[in-house]
Parts: C-alpha cells; sequence; structure tokens
C-alpha cells in the first residue's frame, strides 16, 4: 500500500467531538424547527427527569427510575422514531419545573401533548389538571368529572398511567377521607408535592 | 426502529470525516447540518435491514455534490471560498494530500474518499455514485493515480 492510501484511510484529522458538536446543533434546529421531537434530562429534586416534547407540547415526563432506553424505545414506537437530544427544546418546562420545585410556580404553562393517552384517560387527566394548586379531589369526584360516576378505579389506572406526572397534577387526587392512594412514582413523592402545595 | 438520536451518534463521525475529505471546513459544516436533517426526513422509512452507513454517506455524497454545484452558481467562487483566506498547506504533509484530493474530478475525488474515508465497499461505492461498479473502480484508480503522481512530484 502506497503512503497516499496509508493518508486516506486514516481520513481527515478531526479534532475528538466535533462531530457531536454538530450533532447536537442539529438535534436543536431540527425541535425547533418541529422536525423531530426532542428529550432531555431535566433535574428536580427527586433526581433527573426524562423530559420529551413534540411541536405541540410536552408529551412524557419520567421518574429517575424508570430506563431511559426503555422510555425512548417506548417514544419511537409510539410516538415517532424521529427523536433526538435537544436540551434546549426543554429549556421552559426545565424553567417551569425549577419555579415550581422552589415555590415560586403555580400552574404550569407549558403546553401538553396528549397523544399517549387515550380518550377516557384524557378526560380523567384534564379533571386533575383543573384541580387547583394546594387542593385536592378525591378518585370519585374525578371519576364524575371525567364522566363515569361509578368509575373511580379506572380513574385511578388512568391516573396511575399518567405519561406527564407533576405537571398533569395526578397527586392532587386523594382518597375518601384523605389517605394518599397510589402514586406511579411513589408515595413519598406524591407526600412531597402534596406538602410543597400546602401554603 | 431506534431513535434518530442514536443513529446520529453511531455515524456522525464517519459522516463528518467524510465531508471534511471533500470540502473546507466551513461548507463541511454547513453539509453536515443537511446531511442529517435530509436523512432525519427519510429516517422512517429506512428498512431495517438497510445498511445504515452506505445510506448516510450517499445522503452526504450527494450534500458535497449541491455544495460544488452551488460554488458554480457563485459569481466569483474563488473570493468566497474560506479555503482561500488560510494559507496554502505545507507540500509534503497531510493537508497537501487533502488539498489535492478535493481539487480531483468530482467522481474521482467521491470514489477515492468514499471507498478510503467512507470505508465502503466497491459495490455501495458504485451504488452512491450511480454507476456500474466496474466504472466505481475506475474512478477510483484513476483518481489513486493521479494523486500518487501528484504528491510524488
Amino acid at each position: 500500500m502506497s503512503d497516499v492510501e496509508k493518508v486516506l484511510e486514516r481520513g481527515p484529522q478531526a479534532p475528538a467531538g466535533e462531530a457531536a458538536r454538530l450533532a447536537r446543533a442539529v438535534a436543536e434546529r431540527a425541535a425547533a424547527d418541529g422536525e423531530a421531537f426532542a428529550y432531555a434530562s431535566v433535574e428536580s429534586p427527586f433526581g433527573p427527569l426524562l423530559a420529551a416534547r413534540g411541536p405541540q407540547g410536552l408529551v412524557r415526563l419520567a421518574f429517575p427510575e424508570e430506563e431511559v432506553d426503555g422510555v425512548l424505545g417506548d417514544l419511537c414506537s409510539r410516538v415517532t422514531p424521529r427523536l433526538v437530544e435537544a436540551p434546549g427544546a426543554l429549556d421552559p418546562v426545565r424553567r417551569e419545573l425549577e419555579e415550581y420545585f422552589a415555590g415560586r410556580r403555580q400552574d404550569f404553562e407549558t403546553p401538553i401533548d396528549w397523544r399517549l393517552v387515550a380518550p377516557f384517560g384524557r378526560r380523567v387527566l384534564a379533571a386533575a389538571v383543573a384541580i387547583p394548586y394546594g387542593s385536592t379531589l378525591t378518585y370519585t369526584e374525578v371519576a364524575a368529572l371525567a364522566g363515569s360516576p361509578r368509575g373511580s378505579r379506572a380513574a385511578g389506572n388512568a391516573l396511575g398511567a399518567n405519561p406527564i406526572p407533576i405537571v398533569v397534577p395526578c397527586h392532587r387526587v386523594l382518597r375518601r377521607g384523605g389517605a394518599l392512594g397510589g402514586y406511579a412514582g411513589g408515595l413519598e413523592r406524591k407526600r412531597y408535592l402534596l406538602d410543597l402545595e400546602t401554603v | 426502529m431506534p431513535p434518530f438520536q442514536r443513529f446520529m451518534q453511531e455515524h456522525g463521525d464517519a459522516v463528518w470525516r467524510l465531508l471534511l475529505a471533500n470540502l473546507p471546513r466551513q461548507e463541511a459544516e454547513d453539509c453536515f447540518q443537511e446531511t442529517f436533517l435530509a436523512a432525519l426526513r427519510a429516517y422512517e422509512a429506512l428498512s431495517a435491514d438497510a445498511n445504515e452507513r452506505a445510506w448516510v454517506l450517499t445522503i452526504a455524497h450527494r450534500k458535497v455534490i449541491d455544495a460544488y454545484r452551488a460554488r458554480g452558481r457563485r459569481a466569483l467562487p474563488m473570493a468566497e471560498v474560506p479555503e482561500r483566506a488560510v494559507p496554502p498547506p505545507a507540500p509534503g504533509g497531510d493537508e497537501e494530500l487533502w488539498s489535492r484530493v478535493r481539487a480531483l474530478p468530482p467522481k474521482q475525488r467521491a470514489a477515492v474518499t468514499l471507498r478510503f474515508v467512507g470505508d465502503l465497499a466497491h459495490a455501495e461505492v458504485a451504488q452512491a455514485l450511480g454507476c456500474s461498479e466496474e466504472a466505481a473502480r475506475r474512478s477510483l484508480h484513476e483518481g489513486l493515480t493521479r494523486l500518487r503522481r501528484e504528491v510524488t512530484k
């Protein structure tokens, strides 16, 4: 092999990390242009949350113990494989969550993309969204608001399957009498959020 | 199908090296973005058994063609090409060879870079160039011959 071929095979010298830097710019641009769904890690008192959003809004917020690959794989098959890591696209969500956890924000303004939620679940979660900061409803009341007065168990399931916890405040739904009921992220976190909202 | 992010992480380096072999840095950066935005738009149609690397390098190759065409459309191309702003590379160094690669006729340049930098098989190079394998091998041979002659001069 000639020297020419050796140099060709080695390729042009590119500083390490250059392609990764360019790829980050592609990801942010694709997300900003609405050509891809964006995901990023977002800090919280519970540890890093995985947030994902599309052009219409926040589609997923995953607790730290949910495996990143599993969450992303699920988004790939149920939403789109056009999925890029773009922290900039999640900045508004990051800022709102930071303010919320600091006690400086009561309502989230970030739009929600409901595509991961079936119609009944949307009615249940819409009822949860309508519960003001610092107050609570019972499972039965939420079921009634969702148009299914005898469906408190079904409402509980829909709340437990909430793909966007915290922002969609399913933690504001309790058992009659004030018992915590359930929470997909663990009851300590439900307690934490309710205490945070106690003004 | 895995997230596009994983696809980009896996093939980013190969695309970047191929583009740097063909274009000055600024144009290569623009082409990198265009390559992966085009790949993103077509990503869902990519079949599971496709050769991802050959696929994305073919897209990159087309973006290189576009970049050279865009140069040709400019009134005073040489005055605008950033490469001209930096001093010419020292003779005998790697960079001298790469500037000679970029000066090859298009088919030869593409064949040489896809084969050596992109590490594609002859059949994949032919597919990327849209020609027969024999024609691709010929372009590669002509390109190499020319580079050897120019570098030893």
